[in-house]
Order: C-alpha cells, then structure tokens, then sequence
C-alpha cells in the first residue's frame, strides 16, 4: 500500500503536475459515508510543497469534510491520506497531527473567549504540549517576542490583554488567523478565512497569506470569488465530493463543467 | 516561579489565607491555654467542628479544580473523599490493638465478630502510619486515573460523565455495606483510640489535628492555585471552553483531563483522610450520592473557578447545616434544595460572582 505512495504522483488530470515537483499532502481515493449520503466520493487531491491553492465549490461539496479528514476530526471509510512522504494522517489523533505541523482555521472563529488575546496565541505556540511540561513551563524572551511580532501583524497589538470574546468578528478571524502563525505549522488550511471582514481587511489577509505561501503551504477554502482571483495561482473546483476542475483561476472560470455546476444551467 | 506561585493571589485568595493563619494562631490557644470560664474559650467541640469544617473545604477545592476549571463536573467527589478516609480509618483500626472488645490484638473486632481467623490481604501494611498514609494518596488517585482514563479517552463528557461519577461513587456505597467486604460492612469503621501513640479524645491530639487541617488546606489552596495559574491551567480552561479547539492546536485533552482528574481525587483523598479521625468514623455513608451534591453545592454557593469561593462555600453551608439541623432539622433538605435552585437561577457565580458584581456597580458609579 505504501510504496506508491512514496513516489509522487502521476499527472492525471487536465492540470500538468510537475513530477519533480515536492509534495505535502496525498489524499488518494479518499471516501466519506454520512448515513449513505457521500459528502467525500473517491476525492484524489494533491498539494505541492510551499504553494498556495484555493478549494472552492458550491455548499456539501465536501470542501470541510476533506479539511475534517486533514485534521484527523473525520475518519474516511476509504482511501489514503499522506502528509510528506511517510506520515499516514489517518494513523493520527487530532492533536498529533497538529504537532507534525498542519494548522487549521476554522469556519466559524472559535478563540478562547474566557482567555486573553495575548494567552489565546501562547496557548497555541507551537512547542513541549504534554501535561508536565506545560505545569513548569515559562515563556523565554525570544517567545515573547514572537507573539508580540505577532500581534503587530494580526494588528491586535492594542487588545493584547483584552479577553477574546470581547473583540469584533473579524478581529477574532485575525486572532485565529494569529493562532495559525503561532503553531508555525508546515501547512495552513483556512476555512473561508474573510467571512465577515471589511473590503481592507479582506486585502490585507490576502496578502497575508500569500506571503505566507513559499515557506508555508496553504489551502484556503473561501466563496468569496474576488478574494480567490486576487490570491490563487492554483484553484481547484469540488463537486459532489470530488474534484471536478483544476487549473489556473481564469481557465477554472472558463470550464464548461464548472460553469454548469455554478450557475446551474 | 515558587515565589510567584505562593504571593500571586486575588484578594480572596489572601483572605482565605489570612483565615487559616489566624485560626492556626488563635484556636490552639484559645482552647489549651485560656480557662473555660473565660468567655475566649474555644471548647474541643468546637475545635473539631472547625477542623471539619476546614476538610470540607479542602474538599470544596478539590472539586473546583475539575469542575470549575477542567468544566468536568464530578457529581462523586464523595468517594475519593471517602477512600482517603477508609485507608486513615484502617490505620486507625489497626491502632486498637488489644484494647477492642473482644481483646484481640490481630483482628479488629468486626472481624472476629464475622468469625473471620485472619486479615485479608487487603489490610496488609495498614498498621504502618507511612503505608496508610501512601494509600491515602493512591487509593483515590488510581480510582480517579482509571475511572478518568477510560471515561476521558472515550471521549465521555458533559452530563454523561457526571451520570458516571454519581453511578460509581453509588457502587462503591453499595459494596462498603457488604461486610464480606471486609471494611466493617454499615458500621464502617470506629471506636479509634490513637494515632501515632496519641489519645485521640484528648485536647492536645485534636488542636494539633485542627492545626493540619488548616495547614493542609492552606496548602492544597496554594497547590491549585499554581496549577490555575501556570500554562497547564490556562490549557485546562481553554480545554473546558472549546474542547475540540483545543484539540486543534495540538493538546492530548484527555491527559490534561486525567491528570487534573487524578490529583483532584488525591487532593479530596487527604481531606477525608484528615476528616476521620477527628470526627472518629467513617462508614459507606460517606459514599452516598447526596454527599457528593451537596459538595457541588458548597462549590456553587461560594463560585466556581475561583478556589477560595469553593472554601467559602464549604464554611457557609456546613455553617448553616450545622445551624439549621440543630434548630429545625426537618427543615435542613428544604433549605439546602431551595439554596441550590437560588445559586443556579439569580447567582449563577455564586457569593464570589455576586461581590464582584456589586463592586463592579460600585465602582462604575463613581
């Protein structure tokens, strides 16, 4: 099962995967049953390292149940899910998997109301999470500043002390989008990352996150249409849980098939 | 980080403190060194009422650990509570020696009334005051592990796992009435006459009691205060917030739950163990599911997640228990339901909560 897994995929659909091109995440035939409903059917997806790819779809296409099975929330009734070459993320827990480096943002901001803003992004750093360590642990200077320079990007700097469920719904978005950054995670997956943001806040997590894409690999999920033009190279289109276009933005746009899915006709 | 974990408190905090230091200074005095005829007299009674009273809030705090910071809410505290009791009664029993009815030095006396012919296994060690006093710590602390590690790795939560709790601590009750069990059946255990070579009637043994009563829960208040207050604690409430969140961000939250779990139950365990002798009996009693409301209820009037409310809490209803069932002892359920639904429905933070509202509205006046 594992060895062709270990050699990177082959170029199968109307997109041209460079073949010599890293990858970071192999979702193979992946299969999700919800009482017989099929919110994930044979979903094949790859994400090459450092890029920043864009998932979009109409609603039950199956574009957060595939970040569910990510994340280990979801455990697919078939198929395989890679991260890098050798860790099989089905084998995971949620918290392990977030310690090999994915992060998620979630839909919905979900911060911890009752904490801090400047302890939402301590709790989240990445580091020593076991029960023990946690009890002793202090945080270093180099620590502190990163959550300062943290909060200086997230714009926060002003609410550091402030609880989190006091702050407006896009200042919560940036929290979590901060809480992303703390874990420093290999991969990013954003759920609908500018639900709720103001047209200057939109821009500014748009170029965010594509400074984010190099180091970092990113999978944004978002309706926002304009948002998805202004920062995706890449776009894949899901449908009925399975990719049904993937291209560049202007082709994905110009695609019968996705055209047909959007508007209906 | 110790000197910040002993000076960083609220000012409850300090108060709770400043209480146990007091009490500490003057209780031992007012009753060993005062005459009786004195009206500053503090008569041995009195002396053991309180060092009740201070177990109960050691209790109280245990049970705030969990409930109001990990949002496990324990409806069977009792019987860690209990359990530290059994193994400081099984000590105590062994203290006896040949002084029992039936004069026999080997068995206690319940057992040579079974017709029992020697000790079972499980009562090896407890004539050692060190081995009794590591079974305090363990017998609660692996019941609380195991019960926790299955329960939390199935991911069993909210009203669930209170159900499971009540469920255990009611089992245990059922079991501990058995006499076959060998822990003195519904008689449990009495009729202690020493610990450590000292005559538990007398004034000194039951003032020095008190004094590590009150000691302990100074220090069990100090402990949780450190664990509320390092990153584990804000890990634990972010966990008792947004569970699955937390999840996300790379925390195993059942072994943050276990292990809060866990030493909640060795905290209780001490606090029973520290009730015995001073009240001189333990039975299956204390498993009863009402005593394990009644602690949640202690916990709420005073205001959860904050330690010091949870010992307020304790003092006060134990106060008034004591109280009312002394005057109008039909009267004492009534009261108790009646404070229950009062706390949930108007003071949901308790007398804690309501303070600092009104101070809120104080200060924001000016």
């Amino acid at each position: 099962m594992s060895s062709d897994i270990l050699t990177a995929p082959e170029p199968t659909r109307e997109r041209l995967i460079d073949p010599e091109g890293g990858y970071i995440l192999y979702l193979e035939e992946i299969t999700v049953s919800f009482d017989g409903f099929r919110a994930l059917n044979e979903l094949t997806l790859y994400i090459e390292t450092g890029e920043l790819r864009c998932i979009i779809g109409p609603n039950g296409a199956g574009k957060t149940t595939m970040m569910d099975v990510i994340t280990g929330k979801t455990r697919p009734d078939a198929g395989t899910a890679f991260f890098g070459q050798t860790i099989d993320l089905l084998s995971l827990t949620e918290p392990e998997i977030a310690n090999v480096g994915i992060g998620r943002k979630f839909q919905k901001p979900t911060v911890f109301e009752n904490h801090r803003v400047f302890e939402n992004l301590e709790l989240a750093m990445v580091g020593d999470k076991r029960v023990l360590s946690t009890l002793f642990q202090r945080l270093t200077g180099a620590e502190r500043d990163r959550i300062d320079e943290v909060l200086v990007i997230t714009g926060l700097s002003d609410h550091r002390g402030n609880l989190a469920g006091s702050l407006s719904h896009g200042q919560k978005q940036w929290l979590e989008i901060g809480m992303l950054l703390m874990q420093n995670p290999r991969m990013l997956l954003v759920d609908e990352p500018v639900a709720g943001m103001s047209r200057q806040e939109t821009e500014a997590t748009a170029e965010l996150l594509t400074s984010l894409a190099g180091d970092h690999s990113v999978v944004v999920v978002e309706h926002d249409m304009e948002f998805v033009r202004s920062i995706a190279r890449h776009v894949t289109v899901l449908h009925e849980g399975a990719v049904l276009a993937e291209g560049p933005f202007d082709e994905v746009q110009s695609n019968d098939k996705v055209i047909e899915v959007y508007l209906g006709t | 980080m110790l000197v910040r974990a002993l000076t960083d408190h609220e000012r409850g905090g300090w108060m709770l403190l400043g209480v146990v230091v007091l009490l500490v200074l003057v209780v031992p005095v007012a009753n060993l060194v005062v005459l009786e005829s004195s009206p500053f007299h503090i008569s041995t009674y009195m002396v053991t009422l309180l060092g009740k009273y201070l177990c109960y809030a050691m209790l109280a705090i245990s049970l705030d650990l969990v409930w109001g910071y990990c949002g496990i809410l324990s409806l069977g505290h009792g019987a860690f509570f209990a359990l530290g009791g059994y193994a400081m009664g099984m000590y105590l029993m062994r203290q006896i020696g040949n002084r029992g009815v039936y004069g026999n030095a080997e068995l206690p006396d319940f057992m040579v009334f079974l017709d029992w012919d020697s000790l079972p296994w499980y009562w090896y060690g407890f004539d050692q005051f060190w081995f009794a006093m590591l079974m305090v710590a363990v017998a609660p602390g692996l019941l609380a592990f195991l019960f926790g590690w299955l329960a939390f790795r199935s991911r069993v939560s909210g009203v669930y796992l209170s159900i499971m709790t009540q469920a255990l601590t009611y089992a245990l009750m059922l079991a501990f009435f058995r006499n076959e069990m060998g822990f003195g059946g519904n008689n449990g255990l009495t009729d202690f006459k020493e610990i450590l070579g000292a005559n538990l009637q007398s004034d000194v043994t039951r003032v020095v009691l008190f004094v590590i009563s009150a000691l302990s829960l100074a220090l069990t208040y100090l402990l949780c205060r450190f664990i509320v207050t390092s990153k584990l604690g804000r890990v634990v409430m972010a966990i008792r917030d947004a569970e699955s969140r937390s999840r996300f961000i790379g925390y195993r939250v059942e072994h943050f739950q276990v292990w809060i779990f866990t030493v909640s139950a060795v905290l209780a365990g001490l606090a029973g163990a520290l009730y015995v002798p001073q009240v001189g009996i333990i039975n299956p009693s204390e498993f009863q599911p009402l005593n394990s409301i009644e602690l949640v209820a202690w916990v709420a009037v005073g205001g959860r997640g904050t330690l010091f409310g949870a010992a307020l809490g304790a003092a006060v209803v134990n106060y008034s228990k004591t109280v009312l069932t002394g005057a109008l002892p039909e009267v004492w359920l009534f009261a108790l339901g009646s404070l229950f639904v009062l706390v949930t429905l108007v003071m949901r933070n308790g007398i804690v909560g309501l303070w600092r509202s009104l101070m809120k509205m104080r200060s924001q006046r000016e």
